[in-house]
């Protein structure tokens, strides 16, 4: 079993209704409703967590740590996520957060935002040394990693092939922590403070190196409440922890990243069906001469994950307001020592999506699923469990669903065999 | 020898529409676990040929064979025909009018770029009768 195929997406049966919003809003058709409860396809789910933000019954829930884990380590160091500023009213001095996190029972604080900027350095060097690979593509939302290694194959080489700034700084953060400590690595504990449960998957099962540094990822939506009482506190003190500036905390938002690159030919989408829009175009190249493309499955960017408390639009604005008067960048590669910053393995295309196992057996299924397409409704209706009549067409041929499943066809089949009785 | 057969009616009347026949060839020969640079090659000749389509000859149809030994995009319209088919091989030459041009098409590679990305190409035209361009791309089975 290939263990990449693993997700963060978990589904409580006991709430599920299986009702059709999901399968319906899934970009990449991964869950079927069978016997009346959802199902992912773990093979075609990219976790991007649209079906989280969509079930109305609240039944898809993201697998993160508790924040209990900190006991288990002799020594934490809290991660935050650049997005999760964006979460607080009036916020003027990130140090007010980072403070606070220290009192909540971390040991020491190391921001994400503080390796973006260095992967935001190491970003504009490596582009401008190979600028016979552009345009590419950001790598820092494990979606659309997950989404190009599923479909879009011809894109893989133009994914920038840097960590994202969780990894770096977890590294950053072990390598500091061990050498104040005198501790053991299996003493620390690094704790990512998470926008999304993509970023769960890509600490358990990581696509591009061999482990994550990172030791448990937790909610932002959970840390919040905890955080707001300590923060009183440290309003008034004086420490000063941050070591990011405007470079490094606008990587929580859409443009943030290609901002970071100091380049006019970028584009910066965002929102998983956007997402997808550009990367069409860019496998026919309709999209040319562009230096670097930068994708956020979530709208509005990591202020948009399923783990936010505050509506994306407004985090933005809020970290807008907060930047407005720091440096342009604190954290250079000048003053630090980095390490193992690339990816240890590339990006494998994994054709998931293929009809058969191999193409004359996929020829003949696509000509069958053509077939039965037609013999469907064409209502995509989705009460067959399958999103919609073409996805159900496919299921049919790859045998994990029967033609009576459309509830139409079915009818159509119970009045032949009532008018056949009655004619006896 | 098996094959499947997609037939496409390319029409004129939304210009938005335009791209949506190789956009399903796509789709569908992604499905079938056909290379990725197989894949490329038949998306991108196939797209420019589509709006060449819709540009310059008021739509026409695409009638596309998928077999394990290639893969065959016959592209037929019944517009005003090629004048000089060596001058619209050439890069860069383009007889569109500023209106299509202002949407980022009209740069001269819609044949070019055909030509680069199919392994054969027959190109056919009479004036006043029509274009038929046959694109022949080699299937790797892996």
């Amino acid at each position: 079993m290939d263990n990449t195929f693993i997700n963060s997406v978990r589904l409580d049966s006991a709430l599920c209704k299986g009702c059709i919003n999901c399968i319906k809003r899934c970009p990449t058709q991964a869950i079927r409703v069978r016997n009346g409860k959802a199902h992912i396809v773990k093979r075609f789910c990219i976790d991007c967590g649209e079906c989280i933000r969509v079930c109305p019954h609240h039944a898809k829930k993201a697998d993160y740590d508790s924040i209990d884990v900190i006991e288990k380590f002799k020594y934490t160091v809290a991660l935050p996520a650049p997005s999760f500023y964006g979460q607080f009213n009036n916020l003027d001095d990130v140090n007010i957060i980072l403070r606070a996190l220290k009192l909540m029972g971390f040991d020491d604080v190391y921001e994400v935002s503080a390796a973006a900027e260095l992967v935001s350095e190491l970003s504009r060097q490596y582009v401008a040394e190979h600028q016979d690979k552009k345009p590419f593509i950001s790598t820092a939302c494990p979606s659309v990693i997950k989404l190009i290694r599923v479909r879009f194959p011809n894109l893989i080489d133009h994914l920038l092939p840097i960590n994202a700034p969780i990894d770096v700084a977890a590294l950053q953060a072990r390598e500091k922590a061990m050498k104040e400590t005198g501790l053991p690595s299996e003493d620390i504990g690094i704790v990512f403070i998470s926008p999304c449960p993509a970023k769960v998957t890509a600490v358990r099962s990581p696509l591009t190196n061999e482990k994550s540094e990172v030791d448990a990822v937790i909610a932002i939506k959970e840390v919040y409440p905890k955080i707001l009482p300590f923060m009183k506190e440290t309003q008034n003190q004086t420490e000063e922890i941050s070591h990011s500036g405007k470079i490094g905390i606008s990587w929580g938002a859409s443009g943030g990243e290609a901002g970071g690159l100091l380049i006019d030919d970028f584009l910066a989408a965002d929102g998983i069906e956007n997402v997808i829009k550009v990367l069409e175009d860019l496998e026919d190249q309709k999209i040319n001469q562009l230096e670097f493309i930068e994708l956020n499955a979530c709208s509005g960017g990591c202020v948009g994950g399923v783990l936010q408390v505050e509506n994306p639009y407004v985090a933005k604005s809020k970290m807008k307001a907060l930047r407005k008067y720091m440096p342009v960048a604190i954290s250079h590669l000048s003053d630090t020592t980095v390490n193992n910053v690339f990816w240890e393995k590339k990006i494998e295309y994994k054709p998931v999506f293929n009809l058969g196992y191999d193409f004359m057996d996929s020829l003949e299924k696509m000509e069958r699923a053509t077939e039965i397409v037609q013999r469907l409704p064409g209502l995509d209706c989705g009460s067959c469990g399958a999103p919609s009549c073409k996805a159900l067409a496919e299921d049919i041929v790859r045998g994990e669903a029967r033609e009576k499943d459309c509830i139409h066809l079915l009818r159509d089949y119970i009045h032949r065999m009532t008018d056949d009785l009655k004619g006896l | 020898m098996s094959s499947m057969k997609l037939h496409y009616d390319v029409d004129n009347t939304d210009f938005t529409r335009a791209g949506e026949a190789s956009s399903d060839t796509k789709k569908k020969l992604k499905l079938m676990g056909v290379s990725p640079e197989v894949v490329r090659k038949v998306a991108i000749s196939m797209y420019e040929g589509e709006i060449n389509m819709v540009i310059h000859a008021n739509g026409g149809t695409i009638d596309v064979t998928i077999s394990s030994d290639n893969i065959v995009l016959v592209l037929k319209d019944e517009g005003p025909g090629i004048a000089n088919i060596d001058k619209a091989m050439e890069a860069g030459y383009s007889t569109a009018n500023e209106n299509i041009r202002s949407l980022g098409f009209g740069a001269g590679m819609g044949l070019p770029n055909m030509k680069k990305y199919s392994d054969e190409m027959n190109v056919k035209s009479e004036i006043g009768v029509g274009t038929t361009v046959t694109i022949t791309i080699y299937n790797e089975l892996t």
